[in-house]
């Protein structure tokens, strides 16, 4: 099937007020256990949307239906008027061009420097790019993350926090429209959470996107998130503003907000 | 698509056929379906990789830097081994043909015995050793610390960025290697002759390679080319389907050696018969 690709992609500029991403009855399992049971969203179009939820709740497994990592068994998912369930690699590969994934990790290249992990999604992506405007983005991102003086050094060189903050510099240099983060604080220290936060909101406010936040940190989520949703064994729990969630008298809710 | 499991269908078999079959004998069909299923998920592996190899879009900046990892910095180990080969080799059969009055024969010997058998064979089980333990471990590791989704989502393509390159890079690499291999081990030979005896360098190359003609050469060349590609297959699998944790990267690592110096065993049996055939 060949889908040509609605003009919200081409032209970078979604409506105000549009859902970006529109997700209905979607359910995955793996095997006999059930991680999604029936999930329906939106994200709004330059909202922050948090998602939380314990471990195992099924958060990381959500946003990687989303660029098509798993398959859902059920559903659908439409990204910026997309079907993604139905999406063949070609259409997958070019909606992801719109999509910047923050993972847990950092899931930098290893064997790359960072000036090439930085480079590789960008000669990829923006195929037209000189070698000139390729190194300014590099610079431009890299100080946008306050790193440029990390430019030549490995991975391994570099503390949690830097990786965390260098792969968030290689997600925002192909200019995404729609920002994924998996648990961008996790394992970090109380004052580099804090930075990261902030880095996800001049993000928003700078590349004018719109992120869905999964994560377990009430700090992160009080500073970043418009509206936070929270999982519970595989379904939506609740729904609200982050001070109806501070607010709530549900025992379950006050155990992550206390 | 729904997966296809072989203990399901062969209850829904029974169960259609009124057939009575045993949970005991379910359960001993378990391990056998396992073993076609992993066979049937090696081929379709194969398979992507061979399509990939031929679609446009040529990683040749990974493609070079993986020949560069893989063939320049096998160099000194393949180095020792070679020397050490002939060496060993010559010492050995030095006292045997001496019995027979035969020592003359001796860098013939040699060279004829590196050139079709030793050579390609050592040369393959080095390197199914470094670089198939090396594929295994890295890819293991890339899929556990997610760089691979990491890829896929940049709208990269994962299988021929690293895959490809390093499938073709070990394939080509491995021939190279066991030349390189083959004539330091008759340099090996020729230190070994020397120790009790002395024969100059161009007179013992001389006789060394008189006997070898293209029958020895081209069929012993074109299966190196088959143990790369193993090798390649094999390390690439292991690690691409690593399972979870250091755990997993470990299992990916020694399995890939562990499958890849069987493999070579099995196809250069193969080698020799069809080489055998076609001589004779």
């Amino acid at each position: 099937m060949n889908q040509t690709l609605p003009t919200t992609v081409t032209d970078n500029k979604p409506l105000e007020g549009k859902a970006v991403i529109e997700i209905n009855n979607v359910k995955k399992s793996f095997g006999k256990q059930e991680i999604l049971k029936d999930i329906s969203l939106q994200l709004i179009t330059g909202e922050n949307l948090i998602v939380l939820g314990k471990s195992g709740s099924g958060k990381s497994v959500l946003i990687k239906c989303l660029v098509g990592l798993l398959t859902v068994d059920s559903g659908s998912i439409t990204i910026l008027d997309n079907e993604i369930t139905t999406s063949n690699r070609k259409e997958l590969n070019k909606l992801r061009e719109k999509i910047g994934f923050l993972f847990q990790s950092g899931a930098l290249y290893d064997s790359m420097t960072v000036k090439q992990n930085i480079e590789f999604p960008l000669r990829r992506i923006k195929k037209g790019l000189s070698e000139k405007e390729i190194a300014e983005k590099v610079n431009e991102v890299l100080e946008h993350v306050d790193l440029v003086s990390s430019l030549h050094k490995m991975p391994s060189e570099l503390s949690g926090g830097m990786r965390k903050r260098i792969s968030l510099a290689r997600t925002i240099a192909v200019d995404p429209m729609i920002m994924l983060y998996d648990e961008p604080t996790t394992g970090l220290d109380p004052i580099t959470s804090d930075e990261i936060s902030t880095l996800i909101l001049n993000v928003q406010k700078e590349y004018k996107t719109s992120s869905i936040i999964i994560t377990h940190d009430m700090k992160c989520a009080k500073k970043t998130a418009d509206r936070i949703l929270m999982l519970k064994d595989g379904l939506i729990y609740k729904e609200g503003t982050i001070d109806e969630f501070e607010n709530s008298t549900d025992p379950y809710i006050k155990s992550f907000t206390m | 698509m729904k997966k296809f499991t072989p203990v399901a269908a062969i209850k829904t078999f029974a169960t259609k056929q009124s057939i009575q079959v045993s949970e005991k004998t379910i359960a001993k069909s378990k391990n056998a379906s396992n073993f076609l299923t992993d066979l049937a998920d090696v081929f379709l592996f194969i398979k992507m990789i061979v399509r990939e190899t031929f679609t446009r879009n040529f990683e040749l900046k990974e493609f070079l830097r993986q020949c560069f990892q893989i063939g320049y910095k096998s160099l000194p180990l393949i180095s020792i081994t070679g020397i050490i080969m002939g060496l060993v080799l010559t010492i050995q059969s030095r006292p045997v043909l001496a019995d027979f009055g035969a020592i003359s024969m001796l860098p013939s010997m040699i060279s004829l015995s590196l050139i079709r058998e030793m050579g390609p064979v050592i040369t393959a089980l080095i390197c199914a050793g470094k670089i198939g333990s090396g594929m295994g471990a890295e890819l293991g590791s890339m899929k556990v610390t997610e760089q691979i989704d990491a890829m896929e989502v940049s709208s990269a393509n994962p299988v021929k960025f690293l895959l490809v390159t390093r499938v073709l890079a070990v394939t080509l690499m491995v021939p190279l290697l066991t030349i390189y291999a083959d004539a330091l081990g008759i340099l090996g030979s020729w230190v070994g002759t020397n120790i009790k005896g002395d024969v100059t360098f161009t007179l013992f190359f001389a006789q060394a390679l008189a006997p070898v003609e293209f029958v020895d050469l081209i069929p012993a060349t074109v299966k190196t080319f088959f143990f790369g590609a193993v090798i390649g297959f094999v390390g690439c699998y292991k690690g691409y389907n690593a399972g979870s944790g250091t755990q997993g990267v470990g299992n990916a690592a020694n399995s890939a050696v562990v499958l890849a110096s069987l493999l070579i065993f099995i196809v250069d049996m193969i080698a020799v018969q069809i080489t055998d055939i076609i001589i004779s």
